[in-house]
């Protein structure tokens, strides 16, 4: 039997084009049209044709079977698809499977997107089942199960809410500077601020929740020797791995450590660099937890550590980590599911970088000479962990 | 397990079953002898299918533990906690007879079965040392 190489995928494929939709606020529009909106941006920002696109690549929580509904939509024929759902990280594993099949020549061009007007809509939008054994203890889901994890946080490494809140300062300082942001003209945060925000569900204040925003985005991934001759800069993907332990936060073996260790560590390995290589750091944060948790379980620092990390500001414009570039879950979108912009973000700091126009930012928005990003994705409640490095050509 | 399930009922309903009865029963795998929860038809992660239920003791401890804000006049705040119980397993539950902001991880609760929102439920109360 030959023995598997994990390293195989490593520089075959790239991503070629990208677009954002009705970020904010987007009265009037569906999560369909949000969508595909989406995609067809990020096709012309690619200067790839619609008809050339035979991998569909959808999850949301608006449609129980995404890549078909959009593919109807679009009008597209595609010889693979997928909408494996796996929460927020959906999109990451997306990328994951799309590579696979790019590589494996099933395919020639993926789009990958997502879309909701949850916000316009209502509110929090989830097609989520109730989880037995917890659902008659009326969690306020997702919130609950991270307000658990803040908590037991706290109790094992001594970290209070200043601590969580040094987060989301940090992600609106990094906000202020990103027009894109839905907080952009709301001003600084401070940790007072944040720590006499309406309380949710104890530790976690208001605005250690994510933003309640529409929007959609989407990418389109092809082979690297095609990538070669589109229109942008393409970013290449160096590693990418997944793994999930639960579904339910009761099932989560240690509330502190999550599946981000083996997915940091597989996708870190398959890309031949390490956390501290990395010129951007993009991670799921939903909550200002997420944040101390990824930051550690991803390698960037030990267990317990992050809360001194992120202290004076240590990932905001003016630190030494370039965390949550764009605002983050926290400052700058989350429509429901947050993935893909983790994604987006990763991958315009990088043809940012490259000489691309991908945007305007205020000094010191854009991270210079950035060549490598890690986007890390999470989903459900802190259950699915789903890593993707992101390199410009040079890096293979 | 005989291919026709027709007549005899799943790990979940014989759980809500025993608590109608009064009773907090959990499955342990004999070979094993090791607990766990929620109930299931195999043992979570090896498989093994050689299960008894066995009635828990009741005691826990405070594993994490949040205060869910509510306004007043939908039932106001309420406890949310992950307990670990004695025979190991950890689940889901709510604290009550004190406030629900006065939990604490480490503290000795005990398992009643009381009515939530009309079903039976595993309540705990702090043990007062």
């Amino acid at each position: 039997m030959l023995e598997n190489d994990i390293n195989k995928l490593k520089g075959k494929t790239a991503v070629v084009g990208l677009a954002e939709s009705g970020c904010g606020l987007a009265n009037g529009w569906n999560a369909m049209e949000i969508m595909a909106n989406s995609v067809h941006d990020a096709l012309d920002d690619a200067g790839i044709k619609l008809n050339e696109v035979d991998g569909v690549f959808a999850a949301t929580a608006f449609h129980s079977m995404a890549a078909m509904s959009l593919s109807e939509y679009l009008g597209l024929k595609p010889k693979f698809a997928d909408s494996t759902q796996i929460g927020g990280s959906s999109f990451l594993s997306h990328v994951l499977t799309a590579a696979m099949a790019l590589d494996a020549g099933l395919i020639n061009v993926a789009v990958i997107a997502y879309g909701s007007n949850q916000k316009s809509a209502g509110g929090f939008k989830t097609i989520s089942e109730a989880m037995p054994y917890e659902a008659q203890y009326q969690p306020r889901m997702p919130v609950t199960a991270y307000a658990l994890s803040a908590k037991r946080y706290m109790h094992e490494f001594g970290a209070t809410r200043e601590d969580l809140a040094n987060v989301a300062v940090s992600a609106r300082d990094w906000a202020l500077l990103n027009p894109r942001a839905y907080t952009h003209k709301d001003g600084p945060l401070t940790v007072e601020k944040v720590l006499s925000a309406r309380p949710i569900v104890d530790p976690l204040g208001k605005l250690d929740c994510c933003l309640v925003t529409d929007g959609g985005a989407a990418i389109v991934m092809t082979r690297s020797d095609r990538a070669k001759d589109t229109k942008n800069t393409p970013i290449y993907l160096l590693g990418a791995a997944m793994e999930h332990h639960h579904r339910m936060i009761s099932e989560m073996p240690d509330l502190v450590r999550t599946s981000a260790l083996e997915s940091g560590k597989r996708a870190f390995e398959m890309s031949g660099y390490k956390p501290s290589d990395m010129d951007t750091i993009q991670l799921y944060d939903a909550f200002t937890i997420n944040t101390l948790l990824f930051l550690e379980d991803l390698g960037f620092c030990s267990k317990g550590e992050a809360k001194e990390l992120v202290k004076n500001n240590n990932i905001g414009p003016s630190g030494n980590l370039k965390v949550n570039t764009n605002g983050g879950g926290l400052s700058c979108v989350h429509p429901g599911m947050y993935g893909l912009f983790v994604t987006l973000e990763a991958l315009r700091q990088l043809r940012n970088s490259s000489g691309d126009d991908v945007g305007q930012r205020l000094d010191g928005g854009w991270i210079d000479n950035a060549k490598l990003s890690v986007a890390h994705g999470n989903g459900g409640v802190l259950s699915s962990q789903v890593t993707n490095i992101w390199g410009v050509s040079e890096t293979i | 397990m005989p291919e026709n399930l027709e007549g005899t009922i799943g790990p979940e309903q014989q759980f809500k079953n025993f608590l109608l009865e009064g009773k907090f029963m959990i499955q342990r795998s004999k070979s094993l002898n090791q607990f766990f929860f929620h109930p299931r038809v195999a043992f979570p992660g090896s498989g093994e299918r050689d299960l008894e239920w066995v009635q828990v003791s009741g005691y826990g401890t405070v594993y994490s533990t949040s205060c869910n804000r509510r306004l007043p006049e939908k039932g106001g705040d309420f406890n949310l906690s992950l307990i670990t119980l004695d025979e190991g397993p950890r689940m889901m539950a709510r604290v009550e007879g004190i406030n629900p902001d006065e939990v604490e991880i480490g503290q000795k609760v005990k398992a009643r079965i009381s009515d939530l929102n009309g079903e039976l439920a595993i309540i705990f109360d702090v043990i007062k040392g």
